[in-house]
């Protein structure tokens, strides 16, 4: 004698994108919190050291905020006009920012009142940041010249004149006091060597540059501009390793997470992407408006995203003792259950009597198995399961339609039921992995129904909303099969030509040759 | 049945475990207190079993009689001794402890049932009911003497009541019942409907063994109870109704206390005499139930059931043991050897598949398929497994399961895998939406790098599945996906098959064979075949398989008119069959399948030496299971029937093959689609004289005639005029040689 065999609950897969390491990593922060600036924040940095305050470029101030709270602990208010490229010193004691005037100022961290101001360039300054000695600004502006300034003397130390349009982006190397990288709007990447005097590598980026970038190592360069991502081996003279096209608007910023250095950019179409060390994009953040700057703390703690809005969107790092205590909040049930006997350890002559198994079943089982369909059909409609599991209560009405007494369930309920189960087919029927039986169950309820719904009008208005809702998803439907019909048609006009390019193909390698010649 | 064929052959029936409906499966059981031994007798087929209830082992086979055996019964002067009668119109008496014949009565008509009354006195006596003649006999010695007229030919509608006072019989909407000492009859009818649209028809019949009552059983799942039946007028019945179906068995219990009841639910139902609401239930027993048998002592009952099992139930209404043959039933899927059990895997139960092992001849266990509680209801379309196919190692198992027709049809692939630990092939992916339209064929690739399925289906396009883990996640347990899907102009494919080393994969669509490579997927090549859609293909193996070298594709069909019941053995490398055999069974052969043997025959005679190393089986429209066997097998079968289970060790080869069926309905023209490639000889000829005679697999245009029936066996192979070179290249080299 076989045993009742439980209604078969199918699992579908997940839709969606697929649940790896990096998206759970990435998905570990806590809702953003939201601040707001005074205009569009153009610049975010982390202090390299702890307790890694962050300074916010926005407007004609420089904020300096605290990883934890949400109001400034330092504001730079000097700036009659926009400042831009706010950044620290390796100490993080001293801040230097370029301005719409051309002026740069250098800030003490604790003080409100510049400490030095650096006057030469004729237009706005957009990139300033120190050299890794410490002791020397280097500037990038929009008169097309990098200028190097002396902290200590507040003088201009050289000027080179190399890119021939606005320099909008630079970087500094951590490793060598002599060596920074600027990028231009002249599609043009140049990396700079004080002892030479000038330019000693330039890469062709084909569109403006936005935002350079170097890894720790110092071997690779990231450069972003337009809608590209280019990372080049500056040890081999500059090639390019790889040309990243993920995003469709420009890429405004780009940096890198320090655990792994994973490369994160963002961009002007509203989303920050996470590359892999393959290059792959492993996770993406949805943003409301445009993307200007981006930045992430040390140990990926933080991570900040400034937007053309003025609006600055922090993210926190979820830790396991923040979920540890959600868990201790929770009781523990009593344990108030004692099995008799469970210690025992049976000796070597007992004879055991195996006590049978009994098989557990939910309660629309068991229905099911005293063939009570009706009510097998109620229990599988209940609040909890309805909502929570809207795949069980289709697993039994699909069960009901093998046995065939699917319209018996279905008949004989009142208005209270009725409009419960038209509920429930209105948020699934549409539904493409409950379709199939969802539909036959909608098509037995008009049959069923159709003659008394109007006695009432929730359920009248419900099977209105029913009807609109197939009508839509009709709609819907013809329209996909137009696009699927437009598609095939784009296939059957592009599958000829392949078979054409078969015997044609040896003139065009030919061709190809003579170019690479 | 044992028929001797010209060439010295004999035809060993396997096993006949299914009776159709007009013959009974009579089960016995009998309690022996003296030796403390408890034993079921039942007929199965020609011959009685004897089982023993507490091991369900099969202690003996009672064989003799020359047809279906239709009815089993215990003397009751001796309780070492059974009777049993059968369709060949002889009873025999025999000693079930030891299995001897002791004697036989020879009556001359088929006897389709066998009764026995132990209080007259001294004498058995014995009913038996002749359906040509509708006469009712009472036979003591070798006289006959009728008793009742017009009786049904069901078994289960005469019972002997009350120490057998009086016999009871039904038929049709009647009952009759007839006094010993009045020697009265006295007839009671029902009407055919009343007012509700019941079916009163009588469908069995029981009596009550310490008191005047006879229980009926109806069409409509009603059990009636009459008592006062010794009056024409003042009878009188209470109805009782649970089943929902015509009741197949009703028996009272040795004391009276309870009445047992079955029918196609499957559900046995044990009524209480004394308070008549109470009902025990003891439901999922098996198929529908046809005979209820009740031990003398009433410690033990036992159901029939009509998927050739009988279960043997305790009074407590526990199930103590089950007896199960080879499961009758619809049978659609192949007829597949799975290589690890070497067990016949076909349909079993309703949703599973049987694994019944032909060295043991018994079954092994079912797998459930459809993993769906079945119910016992007629007219309700339910899911049924379709297709099966193992791959070679047998590590994995694909299904099919359908449920609908045309419009509304819903079906599954399921992909088992073979647990090691578990010993047990586990459900590894259920693909619900496979494919648009019915799968009608599909094979594993027999490649040991990778696992793969190819399925092809009546959309127009062949899916290849790949066995692979995700490799983001590594928690999850590798799966099944789809790796390629492919079409050949919108035509339906109707056959796949890969080449023996998995590199080519041949997909036929109706007359097109196209050929792919299976690393690329790309289409390498396609062969046409004019004459008529291609029914089954197959690449050649072993001996063959050295012309895929050459790109050689073995594709041969064979055509087969099915006029009588014959069965063709061909050899690759021969146009004429290897082996004929004529009538070798009643209806039609429906499948067959070469199964590899435990150890190697040497036959010395040539014409059998295909049977050497293999056994053919084949399946009968009857679902009986019969294979050849040879003289001296036979010899030895008949000496030690323990040598049968002796468990087979021998290596797998990847050897079966199978051949496929198909049945136009065209009168009885039932063409019979042959593939052959059976590589059964694949040792036994020389490889030069091979090499010679091999073109006639490539040319193939034969007409062969036999006396009877016109075999029109032809087939063509286009091959493209490159080919065609090749291969005169590779002949011309091998001429050479």
């Amino acid at each position: 004698m076989a045993s009742f065999k439980p209604t078969k609950v199918y699992t579908y897969p997940k839709l969606g994108e697929k649940v790896t390491e990096d998206t759970l990593y990435w998905k570990n922060y806590k809702a953003p919190v939201q601040i707001k600036e005074f205009g569009a924040v153009t610049k975010i940095e982390f202090s390299p050291v702890a307790p890694h305050n962050y300074v916010v470029t926005a407007s004609t101030r420089i904020q300096v905020y605290r990883p934890q709270s949400q109001e400034p602990v330092q504001s730079f208010t000097r700036f009659r006009d926009t400042a831009y490229g706010g950044s620290f010193r390796g100490d993080g004691k001293l801040v230097v920012a370029g301005s719409e005037e051309g002026l740069i100022r250098l800030f003490d961290v604790g003080g409100r009142v510049a400490l030095r101001q650096f006057r030469g360039h004729s237009k706005a300054v957009h990139v300033t940041s120190f050299l890794s000695d410490g002791y020397r600004v280097v500037s990038g502006s929009d008169d097309l010249s990098c200028r190097m300034w002396d902290v200590a003397s507040g003088t201009q130390l050289s000027s080179y004149t190399e890119h021939t349009d606005y320099v909008r982006a630079g970087a500094a190397s951590r490793l060598n006091p002599d060596l920074y990288i600027t990028g231009s709007y002249d599609h043009t990447v140049k990396l700079f060597d004080m002892r030479v005097g000038g330019s000693v590598m330039t890469m062709q980026h084909g569109h403006p540059v936005e935002s350079v970038l170097l890894y720790p190592s110092e071997a690779l360069l990231v450069s972003a501009g337009g809608r590209y991502v280019k990372v080049w081996d500056l040890l081999k003279g500059g090639q390019q390793l790889v040309s990243l096209k993920n995003h469709h608007k420009t890429v405004t910023c780009a940096c890198l997470s320090t655990t792994d250095n994973k490369l994160l950019t963002g961009s002007l179409d509203r989303h920050v992407k996470v590359y892999n060390s393959s290059y792959k994009v492993v996770h993406n953040f949805d943003y409301a408006t445009s993307i200007l700057s981006l930045a992430v703390a040390p140990d990926d703690e933080v991570m900040a995203v400034g937007m053309t809005n003025g609006v600055l969107s922090v993210r926190q790092k979820k830790h396991t003792n923040d979920k540890q205590e959600v868990l201790t909040k929770r009781r523990r049930t009593p344990a108030y259950r004692v099995f008799k006997g469970k210690n025992y350890i049976p000796k070597q002559d007992d004879f055991l009597v195996s006590k049978p198994v009994k098989q557990h079943l939910q309660k629309y089982d068991r229905q099911l198995k005293s063939f009570q369909v009706s009510k097998a059909l109620d229990s599988a409609l209940e609040t909890w399961r309805r909502f929570h599991n809207p795949e069980v209560t289709v697993a039994v009405m699909i069960e009901l339609n093998r046995r065939g007494t699917l319209k018996n369930a279905l008949s004989g309920r009142d208005e209270q039921s009725l409009t419960m189960l038209l509920n429930f087919l209105i948020k699934h029927v549409t539904d493409p992995r409950f379709s199939r039986i969802l539909l036959m169950v909608s098509d037995m309820i008009i049959d069923l129904y159709h003659d008394v719904a109007p006695q009432s009008s929730i359920v009248e208005r419900l099977f209105q909303r029913l009807l609109e809702l197939l009508g839509r998803e009709a709609e819907l439907q013809q329209e996909l099969l137009q696009v699927l019909g437009i598609l095939d048609t784009l296939f059957a006009s592009l599958a000829p030509r392949q078979e054409v390019s078969g015997p044609a193909a040896p003139p065009i390698m030919l061709g190809s040759q003579q170019q690479a010649a | 049945m044992v028929l001797h064929s010209i060439g010295g052959f004999l035809v060993h029936k396997m096993r006949d475990p299914v009776l159709d409906n007009t013959a009974w499966l009579k089960t016995y059981y009998y309690y022996y207190c003296y030796f403390l031994c408890r034993f079921l007798i039942c007929g199965s087929g020609d011959s009685v079993k004897v089982f023993s209830t507490s091991t369900e082992e099969c202690v003996h086979v009672l064989e003799g009689h020359t047809d279906q055996v239709t009815g089993v019964a215990l003397n009751p002067a001796n309780h070492l001794q059974v009777y049993s009668c059968s369709a060949d119109g002889t009873v025999r008496l025999w000693d079930f402890i030891d299995g001897i014949l002791i004697k036989t009565f020879i009556f001359g008509y088929p006897i389709l049932s066998l009764y026995v009354s132990e209080k007259h006195a001294g004498n058995f006596q014995l009913l038996a009911l002749h359906l040509p003649k509708v006469p009712d006999q009472e036979v003591e010695a070798k006289d006959m003497f009728a008793v009742l007229c017009d009786i049904s030919p069901n078994p289960g509608s005469t019972a002997f009541g009350q120490g057998g006072e009086y016999i009871a019989s039904a038929l049709g909407l009647r009952l009759n019942v007839y006094f010993f000492r009045k020697q009265k009859t006295y007839r009671f009818s029902l009407k055919a409907t009343d007012k509700k649209g019941a079916k009163n028809a009588f469908t069995c019949v029981a009596c009550h063994p310490k008191d005047d009552c006879i229980a009926t059983g109806h069409e409509d799942g009603k059990i009636r109870l009459w008592r006062n039946f010794n009056q024409k007028k003042e009878y009188t019945y209470s109805t009782q109704h649970w089943h929902h179906n015509a009741v197949s068995s009703l028996c009272f219990t040795p004391e009276g206390m309870h009445l047992l009841s079955g029918g196609v639910e499957s559900v046995l139902v044990q009524w209480h005499c004394e308070e008549v609401n109470k009902k025990d239930f003891l439901p999922r027993l098996g198929g529908a139930i046809s005979h209820i048998a009740v031990s003398s002592d009433g410690q033990m009952y036992c159901t029939s059931h009509s998927d050739n099992k009988i279960n043997i139930i305790h009074c407590s209404f526990k199930l103590s043991a089950v007896i199960q043959g080879l499961v009758k039933g619809n049978i659609w899927t192949d007829l597949v050897i799975d290589s690890r059990t070497k067990a016949l895997v076909m349909n079993g139960r309703p949703g599973h598949l049987q694994f019944y092992s032909l060295q043991q001849d018994k079954q092994l266990y079912s797998l459930d398929i459809v993993q769906q509680e079945y119910i016992y209801e007629e007219g309700l379309d339910q899911f049924e497994v379709m297709k099966a196919v193992f791959d070679v190692r047998g590590n994995w198992l694909a299904t099919v399961e359908e449920r609908g027709r045309d419009s509304d049809l819903e079906f599954a692939l399921k992909l088992w895998g073979f647990n090691e630990s578990a010993q047990s092939l586990e459900l590894n992916t259920t693909i619900t939406a496979a494919h648009q339209d019915r799968i009608t064929s599909m094979c594993f690739s027999p490649s040991t790098e990778t696992t793969m399925l190819v399925t092809a289906a009546k959309d127009g396009q062949f899916k290849v599945w790949l066995l692979g883990t995700d490799s983001e996640t590594q928690k999850e347990q590798a799966s099944w996906s789809c790796d390629f899907v492919g079409s050949y102009h919108g035509l339906q494919p109707t056959n796949c098959c890969f080449s023996s080393d998995g590199s080519l994969l041949a997909v036929s669509f109706e007359e097109v064979v196209t050929v792919w490579s299976s690393d690329t997927w790309g289409l390498l090549t396609t062969l046409c075949q004019p004459p008529g859609p291609i029914r089954e293909l197959c690449f050649g193996r072993l001996s063959c398989s050295k012309y895929l070298a050459c790109l050689h594709l073995a594709v041969t069909c064979f055509l087969f008119d099915k006029l009588l019941e014959h069965v063709f053995v061909f050899r690759p490398s021969e146009p004429r069959p290897l082996f004929t055999q004529k009538a070798v069974c009643e209806g039609k052969v429906q499948r067959c399948v070469f199964a590899p043997r435990a150890e190697p025959l040497d036959s010395c005679d040539e014409r059998f030496q295909w049977l050497n190393r293999s056994r053919l089986y084949y399946l009968t429209e009857k679902m009986e299971l019969l294979s050849f066997s040879t003289q001296t097998e036979d010899e030895r079968i008949l000496k030690s029937r323990k040598q049968l289970l002796v468990d087979d060790s021998v290596a797998v080869t990847p050897f079966y093959l199978l051949l496929g069926k198909h049945r136009r309905q065209q009168e009885e023209e039932d063409k019979l689609n042959f593939m052959t490639n059976q590589v059964s000889e694949r040792t036994q000829h020389p490889q030069a004289s091979v090499a010679v005679k091999e073109h006639v697999l490539f040319f193939f245009f034969l007409l062969l005639k036999i006396i009877v029936l016109k075999i029109v066996l032809f087939s063509f192979i286009q091959y493209g005029t490159s080919l065609e070179e090749e291969w005169r290249d590779t002949q011309s080299k091998l001429l050479e040689v």
